[in-house]
């Protein structure tokens, strides 16, 4: 051991010599890994992104020999700290994972247990280390202050299904880093969290590492947050790293079709519906274990040409410490857009009398004798063919709102909704057909969302036959035109939702809901189960079919790039209260809502430019309980004065078209929001 | 007018159809690899071929009585000896299998019918209906099915039809129950709001959207019941108020001679039991392979 201690002091932090992992599938073996390279010195961060399905996550169970039992390294080397990992016994495995390598999983919520009081089991981690009893708590409570837990002593007395999901994440970062890795791997540690608290967390992330001069290995599908927190990146495709290289070169000038590809896919840089669709990687992963001869990603590749079919190419040096793995490298950023023509150049500028009207609509829910107030006096109006955009932290009151819209969940008495100027039935139950076909909701998730024992034919025939009366052959000659409209072969109507890729399921969902040729659709989330290539052609079908039929979108996501993208309005959510409402380019740009101002901070740009960061202090306050005058002031960076406490603000128009709920005057908000960072950010601390 | 050109985005990688009877054929493929399935399908099977056919392949009329052969021991002649009245149980025991299983299958099933509506109404509907039914779920739960059998069956006459009523009335809030757990995970999935916004009816929703995703629990709780049916009704006969005499009935026959085991003239008793017990067994193993096979 004391040889491999010496040894681990120059040696990188990890090693992967040609990594090659295969799972054992119906009997065959399903290559996944094709023989993987990277180095990662001490104290560097590196990141490891593509889309799903490539082999992110199995490379890290292989670093951790956590392969699932049908999965097997089967050539290649690992190793962590100098240490042979794959010649590792049993025993010393454990101990390698109890002293060099920590990993954070994507769920915190999972990664904990249930039953164990957080304070125990944070403990565990220092007694297997040799700690005593009462010495493990007493670190456990520095590791919780370590990682930003303002109250430690309280938070470890509780379960973790009382904690928030940044509070859960902090905690199994705490773990993570008690034993004090020279290796953390960080498998998705922010997805599933709210961009306020992502931006907390990674800042967190960011500056332990620099605290306990970790090695990072961090995964993720999000590029954004790839570039702010690591020095180098692998690009990752069908188990081959493509390119490597430092992280802002290979996101300012990348240098494999892929790369390149991803790159597009996101709408960035303030690019808006109207001036260019985004570009799409065409075609599907190679499926585990195919037989790929030549360059991997030969069958997506615009640049594609004979050589890159039948020789796999070797490392290409493009500079110092960056190479690529492809034949036509120094053109690689000239892979031809596969989407030319603006996407819904067309698209009817919205004006004239509101499609739906929403007025003093507010939702109370009763929860263990509590009035929970998940909506509060919401009054909005959608114009025909426009896109509002709804944004907002979790349980500020987004779904709920979407909801009361479609007739699910009746308003509070007093609440109206109009559609064309006809008041609507509060619940669906009142609401005749027309009523309820003309408003419509694409889901997050179509997994859930469609019947998984259905087929393409019964999801979508269905709705034709209750929304639209359809029959017989007419209903399959609509079905057809459906379904060409949101680019879905046909020949597929007989497949069950298990049997088609994530897009193509969206893709159906999307037919469902305009089966009755809806006026309003609800999109909540559509693309966030989505790879980021099939978000980019999902979004532009949307706008196309926007363009189409001039339907009206209300457009909810977290991805504050998809909806600056997609909406012509933006309307900002806070606690149930609409805080902003603005076109696009009000609500982007400041003087804004303080509020807004912290969740645009929050989102980690492309780029890589630095901006002043706000981060907001604590978490979301409940909403059974909302602060007294206005409910942002406890987290509000720009607090104005003791008003906020006292006197909730009312909704202003402040400009033409622009829609404020705050003290401040305009001009005062202009002026701050132009200086520089603001000296007042806080952390929770 | 085509915007996005993305032509491979419509051809998945794989030809779906295939995909499809692959993830079928390996879940069956997963319930027959199951040596516990596959032993109590065994056991089961054979006393099903006993149903069917045992009168017919059994050596003597079970019915036939003979005075002066009562009560002999196994022999080459009676392979498992003869009763009190010198009918051969041999024969009795292979004939004994059709009333059992048709009265536990009757039973069974009419308890999974009426519980799945149960469930999938409670489930699915929630509020005051939910309340009240599972208050009185809970009521039935709380007595052994035994003794509510054996209550209602000595007031009524007993006969094959009433017992299947009984032991399917009985049955049917422990299997409501189930069911509607299973439906209390489904109703929170989209789809299920997704209907609600096509205008469907309820009764819909529950049948045609719900039901066929929760078939599954269904299936497996089936198997589990009948188990139980099979052991309940042996019970009950064995009592006198289910399967009545002269019926070849296993429970019957064990009351009629248990007496005699004192005497050392165990073969009557014995084997009939054993052949409740093999049943009761083989179903339960049928349950279990079926169970990991189907709820992962």
């Amino acid at each position: 051991m004391s040889l491999a201690a010496t040894a681990a002091a120059t040696a990188p932090a990890l090693e992967l010599d040609d990594l090659c992992v295969a799972y054992r599938v119906r009997g065959a073996w399903r290559q996944v890994l094709r023989g993987v390279s990277l180095s990662i010195a001490q104290g560097e961060s590196f990141g490891l992104v593509g889309e799903s399905g490539c082999g992110k996550s199995t490379a890290a169970f292989a670093v951790m020999r956590y392969l699932p039992r049908n999965g097997r390294v089967t050539s290649g080397e690992i190793r962590v700290g100098g240490a042979d990992l794959l010649a590792m016994s049993e025993a010393d495995v454990r101990r390698h994972r109890a002293r060099t390598v920590s990993m954070v999983y994507q769920n915190p919520g999972a990664a904990l247990n249930p039953s164990i009081r957080v304070g125990d089991q944070v403990a565990e981690v220092f007694e297997i280390a040799g700690a005593s009893r009462a010495q493990a708590r007493e670190r456990t409570r520095e590791m919780l202050a370590k990682v930003q837990i303002a109250d430690a002593g309280r938070v470890m007395r509780r379960y973790p299904h009382q904690l928030s999901g940044g509070m859960q994440q902090r905690v199994v970062i705490a773990m993570a880093l008690a034993s004090d890795p020279t290796l953390l791997i960080l498998d998705e540690p922010t997805t599933g969290l709210d961009a306020t608290v992502e931006a907390e967390v990674l800042d967190l992330v960011a500056s332990l590492r620099r605290e306990f001069e970790t090695s990072v290995l961090f995964i993720s599908h999000n590029l954004a947050v790839i570039r702010r927190m690591c020095d180098r990146v692998g690009v990752l495709y069908a188990g081959r790293l493509v390119e490597e290289g430092p992280a802002d070169e290979v996101f300012r000038d990348p240098r494999h079709p892929y790369s390149v590809g991803l790159l597009r896919c996101i709408p960035r840089g303030g690019v808006r519906k109207g001036e260019r669709p985004l570009d799409t990687i065409p075609g599907f992963l190679p499926s585990p274990g195919a037989d790929l001869r030549g360059c991997v990603f030969t069958e997506r590749c615009g640049l594609a040409q004979e050589v890159c079919r039948a020789e796999e190419p070797p490392l290409y040096p493009v500079s110092e410490g960056r190479w690529s793995r492809c034949h036509f490298w120094p053109q690689a950023h000239e892979v031809p857009y596969t989407a030319v023509t603006p996407a819904g150049a067309g698209a009817a500028r919205a004006n004239g009398e509101a499609v739906l009207r929403v007025e003093n609509a507010s939702k109370t829910f009763r929860q263990d004798g509590h009035h929970v107030r998940a909506l509060a006096e919401v009054d909005l109006g959608l114009r025909p063919g426009e896109t509002l955009g709804l944004v907002g932290e979790s349980g500020s009151g987004k779904s709920t709102l979407a909801r009361v819209v479609l007739g699910l969940t009746a308003p509070d008495e007093g609440g109206r909704i109009e559609l064309d100027g006809e008041p609507l039935a509060p619940t669906l139950a009142g609401r005749g057909t027309e009523d309820v076909r003309a408003i419509q909701i694409v889901f997050q998730n179509p997994d859930a969302a469609l019947n998984r024992r259905f087929s393409v034919r019964r999801i979508v025939g269905r709705a034709l036959t209750k929304l639209v009366g359809l029959s017989g052959e007419r209903r399959e000659a609509r079905m057809r035109d459906l379904l060409h409209a949101v680019r879905f072969d046909d020949r597929l109507v007989g497949a069950r939702p298990s049997q088609l890729s994530g897009g193509l399921k969206q893709r159906v969902a999307i037919a469902r809901a305009f089966a009755g040729d809806p006026r309003v659709v609800v999109c909540d989330e559509p693309t966030s189960a989505l790879d980021v290539s099939v978000q980019a052609a999902i979004l532009n079908l949307l706008v196309e079919l926007q363009a189409e039929k001039g339907v009206t979108y209300l457009f909810i996501s977290h991805d504050l790039g998809v909806v600056r993208y997609l909406s012509d309005r933006i309307a900002v959510l806070y606690l149930g209260r609409l805080m902003e409402l603005g076109s696009a380019e009000t609500v982007f740009a400041p003087p804004h809502h303080p509020y807004t101002e912290a969740l645009l901070s929050a989102v980690p740009t492309l780029e890589g430019e630095e901006r002043p960061r706000i981060r907001l202090a604590g978490e979301i306050p409940s909403a059974a309980e909302p602060p007294a005058g206005c409910v942002f002031h406890t987290r509000c960076p720009r607090k104005w004065g003791e008003i906020c406490e006292r006197e909730e603000p009312p909704l202003a128009e402040v400009e033409p078209g622009h829609l404020l709920r705050c003290h401040i005057p305009l001009g005062e908000l202009r002026r701050l929001q132009a200086a520089p960072p603001a000296p007042q950010s806080k952390t929770t601390s | 007018m085509t915007v996005t050109q993305d032509p491979l985005a419509i051809t998945p990688v794989a030809p779906p159809r295939d995909e499809a009877r692959v993830a079928r054929r390996e879940q069956i493929r997963l319930v027959l690899r199951s040596k516990t399935f596959i032993a109590g399908a065994i056991i089961v099977g054979f006393w099903v071929f006993c149903a069917a056919f045992g009168r017919a392949v059994a050596p003597y009329s079970p019915f036939e009585t003979d005075i002066l052969a009562k009560l002999e021991p196994p022999s080459a002649e009676h392979w498992f000896g003869t009763d009190r009245t010198g009918r051969d149980v041999f024969s009795r025991v292979l004939a004994g299998a059709r009333d059992i299983m048709v009265v536990s299958l009757g039973a069974t099933v009419l308890g999974t019918v009426l519980g799945t509506a149960i469930g999938l109404a409670t489930g699915y509907l929630r509020g005051l209906v939910d309340d009240i039914v599972s208050r009185v779920v809970d009521a039935f739960l709380a007595v052994p099915v035994v003794v509510l059998g054996l209550l209602v069956l000595v007031a009524v006459t007993p006969s094959k039809l009433t017992v299947i009523l009984v032991i399917g009335v009985v049955f049917t809030p422990i299997i409501a129950r189930t069911v509607r757990a299973a439906v209390l995970a489904e109703r929170e999935l989209e789809y299920v709001e997704a209907a609600r916004l096509r205008n469907e009816r309820a009764p819909y929703i529950m049948f045609g959207e719900i039901l066929p995703n929760v078939l599954a629990p269904v299936l497996v709780e089936f198997t589990v019941r009948l188990g139980y049916a099979i052991f309940a009704i042996a019970t009950l006969s064995f009592l006198g108020v289910g399967i009545q005499p002269p019926a070849p009935d296993w429970g019957v026959q064990v009351f009629d001679h248990y007496q005699f085991l004192n005497g050392g003239d165990w073969w009557p008793t014995v084997f009939p039991a054993a052949a409740i017990a093999t049943l009761v067994i083989g179903v339960n193993l049928v349950a279990d392979g079926l169970t990991h096979a189907l709820e992962r």
